[in-house]
């Protein structure tokens, strides 16, 4: 048996059931957490909400948020791969828009003509790699618009250096106050170029949040960034209170020497990621959903 | 028992709102966002009917994830979006249509706050994303107006059964918990900013 392309879009309906319907467990457990620890009576509500919502949600099988995102993908492909993901992956999109349901966001930029079924001139936008496995891996972000649009770039000056790294994630926190529906997940991308920095903000989001970067001085960046947001008391949904950021998350990448690109991706409470790995066999599997 | 509240909301109960307070919220409630208050301002200047009465009504900044069902529309997912998009636009929406309150999330900027102030209007925060406690809270959906804009920015009227919770965030006084909670981010910005070892 070979996969088919149907396989492809079956798996793609799925991944994005699963994904817009429940949290990954480290974006769950993080909440929790956060729920558990808050003591002030505001904040104490809204994070109360966020957790009955997310009951509710795996419960009647329901996106948790009506801001399914756009459909932006990374896909890993075997080498020699004959499938078309490409085409699988639009079908899969359709079908989700209409069956999960998802709400139909994708727009003409300038138009705002809505086709209503989330497909539209490059998108789903999709990232395609090769690697050494024998199965398709594709992992989706259904991001909401609302954090989405308080992401950030700067074209520092080597001079700036560590410090306006720090001033530049700082800054963007506040500038996005209350908007990102707190509390966050940020993505850091540091170094490459404009482009790449802001890729790197945005992949550093698929990392678990409880999972510290390999390089220790990126890991220790990681942390200190953290507890420093956190003490501002933005809070959730910017009403004040403890937890105004979940995690944190850093990718870098080596940049020339007369640059210093930073991006910012700032993510909701709602830190949706899946995968799924298509086997030769057709068979798939959704390792962020497992439980 | 947290305080209810049924649409449409004279200015006499607006007034009687206190920034703080949780309410929960019964009736009619129109969803309505960028294009909405686009549309309804611009409809409005040219003298065109406008398909619903917003005088008194609440206006909840959502766009919806609906579903049809034998016919029937069905709200599946529908919590708030970002209000401060609208900054610019509710000011002269509430000046023009008086409205009894805002539903929202993350709220909005001082010239709201104003109007707020000077025509009796509340602005009331839902959770962000809290789209299936939101979708519990809506009996039914009655009708959709304005559906050419697209499912998120078209106007839905949601029939609403103890909606909420919904936190009053910027009563008709003048204030706004956000307001609040930034004076004490400025200071604690200090602290974070020696900790980052930033002068």
């Amino acid at each position: 048996m070979v996969t088919e392309q149907e396989d492809v879009s079956n798996a793609v309906v799925e991944l994005l059931r699963k994904t817009v319907v429940r949290l990954p467990q480290d974006v769950e457990d993080a909440i929790r957490n956060a729920y558990a620890s808050e003591t002030d009576e505001v904040p104490k509500m809204q994070l109360k909400a966020i957790v009955d919502n997310i009951d509710m949600a795996i419960k009647g099988n329901t996106p948790m948020c009506q801001d399914t995102g756009v459909a932006i993908f990374y896909v890993d492909l075997p080498k020699g791969c004959k499938v078309d993901v490409g085409e699988g992956i639009v079908e899969g999109v359709r079908r989700a828009t209409k069956e999960v349901p998802l709400r139909p966001n994708a727009v003409h930029p300038i138009t705002r003509k809505n086709p209503g079924d989330n497909v539209g001139e490059r998108m789903p936008y999709i990232s395609r790699r090769i690697h050494d496995q024998d199965y398709i891996e594709i992992t989706v972000m259904t991001k909401g618009a609302g954090s989405e649009n308080m992401s950030q770039l700067a074209m520092l000056t080597p001079s700036q250096g560590l410090k306006g790294i720090k001033e530049f994630v700082l800054n963007g926190v506040l500038r996005a106050g209350s908007n990102p529906c707190p509390p966050t997940i940020l993505g850091v991308g540091i170094g490459g170029s404009s482009d790449i920095a802001m890729k790197l903000a945005k992949e550093a989001l698929l990392r678990p949040i409880n999972v510290r970067h390999k390089d220790p001085e990126m890991a220790k960046l990681e942390t200190e960034l953290l507890e420093a947001i956190n003490m501002l008391g933005i809070g959730p949904m910017g009403l004040g209170g403890k937890t105004t950021c979940l995690g944190l998350n850093i990718e870098y990448a080596y940049c020339h020497t007369a640059s210093l690109p930073v991006g910012l991706n700032v993510q909701c409470w709602a830190g949706r990621r899946g995968t799924v790995r298509i086997y030769p066999d057709g068979k798939a599997t959704y390792p962020t959903h497992e439980r | 028992m947290p305080k209810r509240i049924k649409t449409p909301i004279s200015e006499a109960d607006a007034r009687a709102l206190k920034a703080g307070e949780t309410i929960y919220m019964d009736g009619i409630v129109f969803t309505g966002r960028d294009e909405v208050h686009i549309h309804a301002l611009e409809y409005l200047e040219k003298g065109k009917k406008i398909p619903v009465d917003f005088k008194g009504a609440a206006l909840f900044h959502c766009g919806p994830i609906m579903k049809k069902v034998e016919e029937k529309w069905v709200a599946v997912a529908a919590g708030p979006t970002t209000s401060s998009r609208m900054n610019s636009l509710e000011p002269g929406f509430i000046e023009k249509f008086r409205p009894g309150a805002i539903i929202g999330k993350g709220g909005m900027s001082q010239p709201t706050v104003d109007a707020m102030k000077e025509f009796g209007c509340v602005y009331l925060a839902f959770t962000g994303g809290a789209a299936v406690l939101a979708a519990k809270g809506i009996k039914s959906v009655e009708g959709v107006e304005w559906f050419e804009l697209g499912m998120p920015e078209a106007i839905w009227i949601l029939n609403c059964d103890n909606f909420g919770p919904l936190t009053v965030a910027i009563d008709a006084h003048g204030n706004s918990l956000f307001a609040d909670v930034n004076v004490k981010v400025k200071e604690n910005e200090k602290k974070a900013r020696a900790k980052l070892g930033l002068s």
